[in-house]
Order: C-alpha cells, then structure tokens, then sequence
C-alpha cells in the first residue's frame, strides 16, 4: 500500500468481463498528484473501460482502485466520485447542444449539485468572472451567446474541455480530444492541455502518435487489458513489443 | 440554427398567454351572469363548462410538457394522475350528498349501500373535509409518481422502455378502479353530485366560478412550470435531456432531479383532474385509459413540445376539434386525430408555436435582407 497512499490515482489488478470477453486483465497504474500521462494502445486495448471503470460507470470484477490513497472508487457512482474531483472528457464530445456556450459551462461550474440548491440557490458574484476565465483559455469568448449545437466540433471538444476546467477537478480524465481535428487544431489542444496540466492531474487516451509526441509526457501502452510497457515516448516506441502490437496489426 | 431558450420568467409569448387567462377569467363570468341571455354577447353556460375542462386539459398538457419537453421523460400515463386527482375530487363530492341519495344513507354514498358495505371504507375517512380531500388531489398523484419514479429512475429505465411502464402503471390502475371491491364505484366511478363547497355544482354561478378556478389554475401551474424550466435546475433539465450521462459525470444526481419533475408534474395533472370532474359531473375508471395519456402527448406535439404555452394552446385546438368533429363527423374523428399528429409530426415538428416562430424570424430576416437587397440594387 506504500505505492497508493503517495498516489493520486492507483489502479492495481483491476479485471473486467463482459459476456466472457476479458476487457481488462489485471490493469496495474499509477497516477502521482499533478502528472500528465498519456495512454495509448490499439483498438479493444481496454482504455475506455479502464475510464469506466475510474469514474464508476462500470464495476470491476476484481482488483482496487484508489483516488487520493485511500478512497475506494469501485463502491461510489458516477455523480459522487465527479463531485470528488475526477471529470471526464468524453471520446465524441458531448456538450449540452440546446444550451449556450455560457450555460454549459455553467452547468459544469464547481457549484452544489443537489437540485434544491439549484432550484432555490442563487449564483455567487464571481460565477461571471470564473466562466469568462474559462472561455478565454479555450479560446471560446466571441461564441459565448452561441448554441452549442452550433460550433464546429473542434469547438465542442474545447468547450468539453472547458466544462471539465470548470469543474476544477483533482484528476481530468480526456479520452481522444484531437479525434476529427484539423492540424492546427490539434496543436491548439495540446498546448491547451499543457497548460492545463500545470495545475490539475490529467489523464489522456489518444491515438494521434503526433500529439503524443506534442505533449511530452510519460506514456503508457494498453494491450488487451493490461499494460504492456510504460515509459517516455522514444523509449516505449522503441520497445519490441510495442512495435510488434502496433505494426503486427 | 436552433433558437436560444429565453431564460426570462415571463416573455411576450408568457404575457399574451396570461393575458389572454386572465381577459377570460374576467370577461366570461360578465357574459354568462351580468349579460342578459338573449344578447349577442351573452355566453350560454354550456359553453363556459366546455371551455372550463378544456382549460383543464391544457394544465394536463402544461405538466406532461414539464417531463416530456423540458426533461425528455415520454410519460404515456400521465391520464392517471389526472383521474387520481379527479377521484380525489369525485370522493369529495360524494360525501357532500349525504341522505339526499337514493338510499338516503347519511355517511354511505349509493353504491356502497347497493354493494351491501357497511361502513366507510379507510380510504374515505376524512373526505368530507374540502381541505383534506384539496391535500389528497396533491399527495395521492405525487406520492404515486414518487414511488414509480424512484423506482424508475433509480434502476435507470428510459426511453421507450419508461413510456412502455407508464402505460402499464395507468393500465393496472384501470383494471384496479374497475372493480366494485375496490371501493371507489367500479365501473361506474362516482356521480350524481350536488354540492361543491355548499353551492350547486349545477349551477351557472358555480360553473363560471370553477370556470375562473381553472383560469386561475392554468396560470398558476403556467407559472410554476415556468419558474422551474427558468432556473438553474431547469437548465440541468434539459441537461438531463439533451446528455443523461454527460450530466451526471459533471456530479448532477440525475434521478433526483427527474424524481423532482416527475412528482412536481404528476401534482399539476392532480390538480387539473379535480377541477375536471365537478365540470364534467362523472369519474369513472374510463379516465386511466391509456388512450387518454397518449391523447394528451399528441396535444402537447401539435401545439409545440418544450414551450409549456404550446402545450397549453395544443390541448385547446385538440380538444375543440375533437367535439367538433365527434358533433358532425363522429366516425371521422379517430382518422382526424391520426391525420393530424402525422401531420404535425411531417411539418411542424416543433407544433404550432414553433411554426409560428418560424414564421416570425422568417419575415424578419426578409425585412433585413430586402433593404440590402435594394441597396445592392441601385
């Protein structure tokens, strides 16, 4: 228990089955308070159900997960471990379309939760300024007015990730945020994410081999449920096996 | 491009709607009392009880556009909060006719002394108290829809699967009220009532004042839907709508807020089915039909899902072109009903309001393109 309790997030010899079909196998990770890493690995490599897993969607079969070193994550549901400080960026973006810019961040604004205190309760002062700080560093101000059912999905991927800043968690969680971008845009986000990561532990699953490379963090490689190696990105592509996962396919 | 919900608590569509409520509930008690009978002007009383259960399914309509509009629960069994409401009514009034029924038994209603009770059952003490029976409109219906709903939205249910239960829960509650050992009248519900608070329920005087009660109703649950959708929590609604589980990874508790509009919606149905039934004069099981809650979507469809007034304008149109039609084409009426959701779902798929919303910005943007277009011209 030595390595969980100095950990953020710890993950050790978690298994999940569905129908038969082992997603996870015995998945071991370790997450120190205010590291970046980045997970890759192909297709059916277990990284979305290892997300699943971590933010309660899905219960393991086996195995612990940790958050902060002692809480337990695979006894609590989703609306209580978001409110322990763990967000989640959804692989297609996920916003809410009917509202605006300025309302789903508000919604994911770090506020109470229970639905009297959102019926009766009114907004502190410094909700305004909180939400144009968050609209600036994504770079989302001109369309704050804008229905989020009308931005370009690059722009709903920074919302997405705006709404995870303004949740100001202990832990994001970002699955895939260049999927569909352009060049530039993709370069954005990795500065984005980099700056974000100055303060927050962040958690990112990418396929995208040039944004990895752009972010510059330790890797970690998922294969078939468990980790295959881990390590900076030079060396883990470096590593036969890593090599025979990815080219043998 | 969609439009932006207007978050103010009242916009110019809210305002003509209340003031529309509000010129009725002053201008029809003038017509039918004060207006001798044979002016032009003059509202016969049949049509101020007509008008006042259409007013009575527009705060049906208003309350299943709260879950259905606002939180995208489909409920198809919204009708059985409406006739638990008018139950609840309906025991009332049968407890203020005391011995003046057939068999003049002073606490037993009719049909009980015909079914050979003898006593009260439990679930009619204190219905002849007016505010008891006014508390029981409100709980029965909301304590219901807690039940189902915790149960519902705990275990996750949505979609077709949770409009498939709603119509099973109004449908056992059918089978339920139809039998005489159930205590409420079986097949032939309650009826036959007299007084309403001491006044005649047949009179004009007291159908123009459960006439305005209805107005005064309507608003109100208006208002209340109106209050809710406007506020943060209505805002984590449509949330809740739009990305269930989106919400409830930001830390929402996604059952709690559906329990809360579920119960709120459910009491707004209870209200509108006790005003109902002293207007109509009768409750009987027919009204857990599950025809009745899916009429009651396809008025909230046609008249514009999402926009409360749209709901409350559907139920209008429908209605009236319901006893329109069963008055001169009643065979007709089922294929017109058909007709017109295919209708309204192929053309106007945001109802009437929308339509007219669409209009509106329409010959809008031709007014600011065809200044340009001169200019371009010259």
């Amino acid at each position: 228990m030595d390595v969980a309790s100095g950990s953020l997030l710890y993950l050790d010899g978690v298994s999940v089955s569905f129908d038969g079909y082992k997603a996870l196998r015995g998945l071991s990770l370790t997450l120190a308070p205010g590291e970046m890493r980045a997970i890759i690995g192909p297709n059916g490599a277990g990284k979305t159900t290892m997300m699943d897993v971590i933010t309660g969607k899905t219960r393991p079969d086996s195995g612990d997960v940790l958050f902060g070193g002692s809480t337990d994550l695979t006894k609590l549901d989703e609306a209580t471990i978001a409110e322990l400080g763990i967000g989640r960026k959804f692989q297609k973006p996920t916003v809410f379309e009917s509202h605006t810019v300025d309302d789903n961040i508000l919604l994911a604004l770090k506020a109470p939760r229970s639905a009297l205190a959102t019926l009766f309760g009114k907004a502190p002062a410094s909700t305004r300024s909180r939400i144009d700080h968050i609209l600036e560093t994504t770079r989302l101000k001109d369309h704050r007015h804008r229905l989020a059912a009308d931005l370009s999905h690059g722009q709903k991927q920074w919302l997405e990730i705006g709404m995870l800043l303004a949740q100001d968690p202990k832990l994001l969680l970002v699955d895939e945020p260049v999927a569909g971008m352009t060049d530039a845009e993709t370069a954005q986000t990795a500065e984005l994410l980099r700056a974000i990561a100055v303060d927050h532990s962040v958690v990112v699953v990418e396929h995208d081999m040039t944004f990895v490379r752009d972010l510059g963090v330790k890797v970690t490689v998922l294969h078939e449920g468990s980790v295959l190696a881990e390590g900076p990105l030079d060396v883990v592509s470096a590593d036969p096996r890593v090599i025979e996962v990815y080219l043998g396919r | 491009m969609m439009s932006a919900t207007n978050y103010r608590l009242l916009d110019m569509r809210g305002l003509i709607f209340l003031a529309v409520l509000a010129i009725a509930a002053i201008m029809v008690p003038i017509c039918t009392l004060i207006i001798p009978a044979d002016s032009a002007f003059a509202v016969p009383p049949y049509i101020v009880a007509l008008f006042g259960k259409y007013l009575c399914f527009a705060l049906l309509a208003v309350a299943l556009d709260l879950v259905w509009g606002y939180c995208g629960i489909l409920s198809l069994g919204h009708g059985a909060f409406f006739a638990l409401g008018g139950y609840a009514m309906g025991m009332y009034l049968m407890r203020q006719i005391g011995a003046r029924g057939v068999y003049a038994n002073p606490v037993l209603p009719d049909f009980m002394v015909f079914l050979n009770m003898k006593e009260l059952p439990i679930t009619w003490w204190g219905f002849q108290s007016f505010p008891y029976a006014m508390l029981m409109v409100l709980l029965v219906p909301g304590v219901l829809a807690f039940g189902f709903g915790w149960l519902a939205f705990r275990s996750r249910v949505t979609g077709v699967y949770l409009s498939i239960i709603t119509q099973a829960m109004t449908y056992a509650l059918l089978l339920a009220f139809f039998r005489n050992d159930m205590g409420f009248g079986g097949n032939n519900g309650l009826t036959d009532f007299k007084d309403i608070l001491g006044f005649n329920v047949q009179a004009t005087g007291t159908r123009v004042a459960l006439f305005v009660a209805s107005c005064i109703a309507l608003a109100g649950g208006y208002l209340i839907a109106r209050w809710v959708t406007t506020s943060k929590f209505g805002k984590v609604v449509v949330a809740i709508r739009d990305a269930e589980s989106r919400t409830r990874f930001l830390g929402y508790r996604v059952e709690t807020y559906k329990l809360a509009v579920f119960v709120l919606s459910a009491m707004m149905a209870g209200v509108a089915g006790a005003l109902y039934v002293p207007q109509v004069g009768i409750i009987n099981p027919g009204e857990f039909a599950p025809t009745n809650s899916i009429e009651a979507v396809i008025w909230v469809a046609v008249g514009g899902r999402g926009t409360l007034v749209g709901a409350a304008l559907g139920a209008l149109i429908v209605n009236w072109g319901k006893t329109f039609f069963t008055g001169a084409l009643p065979e007709y009426w089922l294929f017109a009903l058909g007709a017109l959701f295919v209708f309204v779902t192929l053309f106007m798929p945001k109802g009437v309001v929308g339509a007219l919303e669409q209009l509106k910005s329409r010959r809008a943007r031709k007014k600011v393109v065809a200044p340009e277009a001169a200019a371009a011209g010259e």
